[in-house]
């Protein structure tokens, strides 16, 4: 059995950033608290609590507006947090860093700014089977808008890409390719660099949804290969309501804004209005700055342990889990490709997760259950939902031992 | 084992009753229904339960047969099978009431409501009012019943 053990100095550290996180030293239902649905949100660590208050105490102001000192200093934390972001996921440029309110903002963004202006009749987006909904609709509206036509690539019973598939789908009518780094309700991880050759053999430009990786795995967007990467603050430690859009800086030139307001423009008259450069041109109106400030201490946060480390230290959790779980009478594990990141779905007999997760709930276990947002992948299987126990890097064995156990009563209530 | 767990586990078992159990594990007038008058769909989006009910009214207003389809957790399938149980034979203004005192019973439990009706098997619901987010899954076929009757084509949905 792969335990995995804090037999290095690495693994220890993870094993004891547990206690940087205040809301997982509560007790839930008498129980201590078990935290295993950090792919809908992660928990946030005193590092970020305390940077986003102290800004709020201290620095806030408008951002690249006054000249007195507050405005200063909120304008320099909101862009060393964008230079943080930057360095974190390898852009080449800060000008490539655009900060949304989230992935979902950022998706919305490259579908009506980039592919609006530039789809007809006839034209494709290639999506995947395994997509959020938020790498589906974003779509479907801009398809409903100028009659392009939305094209799925398949998935397999283990929840992996069909990638023959994928090759025979790419054509010269795809004007953009859309995937997922990592399935949130399956935890595949995407052959991204795979994909993203063969989309840009045909000069196929690639947008990768990164909601569920960038806290699990080592980001680099030069290395990757892709053309926008988008992702969020609050699956990696940060605040709600942060996001970011990646962009290659020549696709990022030639689209029109995505909203008109304030800090886009750098001169506005009735006759006419001259955008600001990027990324500003992206960032209408007053920014969710103690957000964005949050965002750059969770990054922080994630490089002082390391984030290949994490990679390691929750492989092997995962693995433990996934295998903990196989060995639980009358379990189907849902999504079991053999790349993976995170995240194990699973029904338990008949007991429908709704009621598996009322019944974990009352043991101070929280997990998710439903279609989490991915119903497209729940028709694939012919379910309704699962129940999905998702990892981050303050999990240990004894959670996965507590939700076994957990499981166990489930099974006694309805035996 | 102690005490705080021993009363967990209660409060679990005062959600999870035999009678529950056994009306979601065996639902009753489960499948569709010949004839039917009225139909109506519910649906809960947060956990997916997803129900349709039927119903047949004869010339005057009585439920002289009701069904139910669809699939949900085992609150909600228990307490469309129970309320089917229920609704047989009831004229539709009867059911009505039910259906009031039922939602009123489970979101402000409180209060007498329904004290005129004989409630039954409904009261194994009782505990539910612990669990909030499962409200909703205890009132949703009760939801579609108070559609169906007033012949609405827009699925009943607990949000």
């Amino acid at each position: 059995m792969s335990h995995p053990q804090p037999n290095d100095s690495t693994a220890v550290a993870i094993e004891n950033c547990r206690s940087d996180f205040p809301a997982l030293q509560q007790e839930i239902n008498g129980q201590p608290l078990v935290f295993l649905d950090s792919a809908a949100s992660a928990q946030q660590p005193t590092a970020v609590i305390d940077a986003v208050a102290e800004y709020q105490r201290h620095d806030h102001a408008n951002v690249h507006r006054g000249v007195h000192t507050l405005s200063h200093r909120a304008t320099d934390a909101y862009e060393g947090a964008r230079d943080k972001i930057q360095a974190f996921i390898h852009a080449a440029s800060r000008r490539e860093i655009v900060l949304t309110s989230g992935t979902t903002e950022s998706i919305n963004l490259v579908a009506q700014s980039y592919c609006r202006p530039r789809l007809g009749p006839g034209d494709k987006i290639l999506i995947s089977h395994l997509e959020h909904h938020s790498n589906i609709v974003p779509w479907q509206l801009v398809c409903e808008q100028t009659g392009a036509e939305l094209v799925v690539t398949p998935m397999d019973d283990v929840g992996q890409l069909d990638l023959e598939a994928f090759k025979q789908l790419l054509s010269t009518e795809v004007r953009i390719v859309s995937i997922g780094h990592v399935s949130n309700a399956l935890g595949t991880i995407n052959p991204i660099k795979d994909i993203v050759a063969q989309a840009h053999a045909l000069d196929i430009p690639v947008l990768i949804d990164g909601a569920q990786s960038v806290p699990h795995l080592p980001i680099d967007v030069q290395d990757l290969g892709c053309d926008f990467y988008a992702f969020s603050a609050h699956k990696m430690f940060g605040p709600t309501g942060v996001g970011v859009l990646y962009g290659r800086e020549s696709l990022l030139e030639e689209m029109p804004p995505y909203q008109g307001g304030g800090d886009m423009i750098l001169e506005v008259s009735f006759e006419g209005t001259t955008y600001n450069d990027l990324p500003y041109k992206f960032e209408a109106g007053t920014p969710n700055i103690s957000g964005v400030v949050g965002m750059g201490a969770a990054i922080d946060y994630l490089q002082s342990i390391g984030v290949s480390h994490i990679a390691k230290y929750e492989h092997d959790l995962l693995e433990y889990l996934t295998q903990q779980l196989a060995s639980v009478d009358g379990i189907r594990l849902i999504g079991t490709a053999a790349d993976k990141a995170s995240v194990q779905s699973f029904l338990l007999d008949d007991i429908h997760p709704h009621d598996l997760g009322t019944i974990l709930d009352h043991q101070g276990i929280a997990i998710r259950t439903g279609h989490h947002c991915a119903m497209p992948v729940m028709d694939y299987f012919g379910i309704s939902g699962t129940a999905r126990a998702s990892l981050a890097l303050y999990n240990n064995v004894d959670d996965v031992d507590r939700l076994v156990a957990g499981l166990d009563k489930a099974k006694q209530i309805f035996a | 084992m102690n005490a705080v767990d021993i009363n967990s586990r209660d409060d679990l078992r005062e959600l999870y009753r035999e009678l529950i159990l056994d009306h979601a594990k065996s639902p009753r007038h489960f499948g569709k229904l010949a004839g039917a008058t009225h139909t109506a769909e519910g649906i809960n989006p947060l956990c997916g339960d997803k129900l349709r009910l039927y119903l047949r009214l004869d010339d005057e207003d009585k439920i002289d047969a009701a069904s139910f389809e669809g699939s949900g957790c085992a609150i909600s399938v228990a307490a469309a099978s129970v309320m089917t149980d229920t609704i047989i034979g009831l004229n539709v203004s009867v059911a009505l009431e039910y259906f009031r005192a039922v939602t009123r019973r489970l979101t402000d439990p409180g209060q007498d409501h329904g004290d005129n009706l004989d409630l039954g098997k409904i009261m194994a619901f009782d505990g539910v009012h612990e669990f909030p987010s499962r409200i909703k899954c205890a009132t949703l076929a009760w939801h579609a019943l108070n559609c169906a009757i007033h012949n609405q084509t827009k699925p009943a949905s607990t949000e």
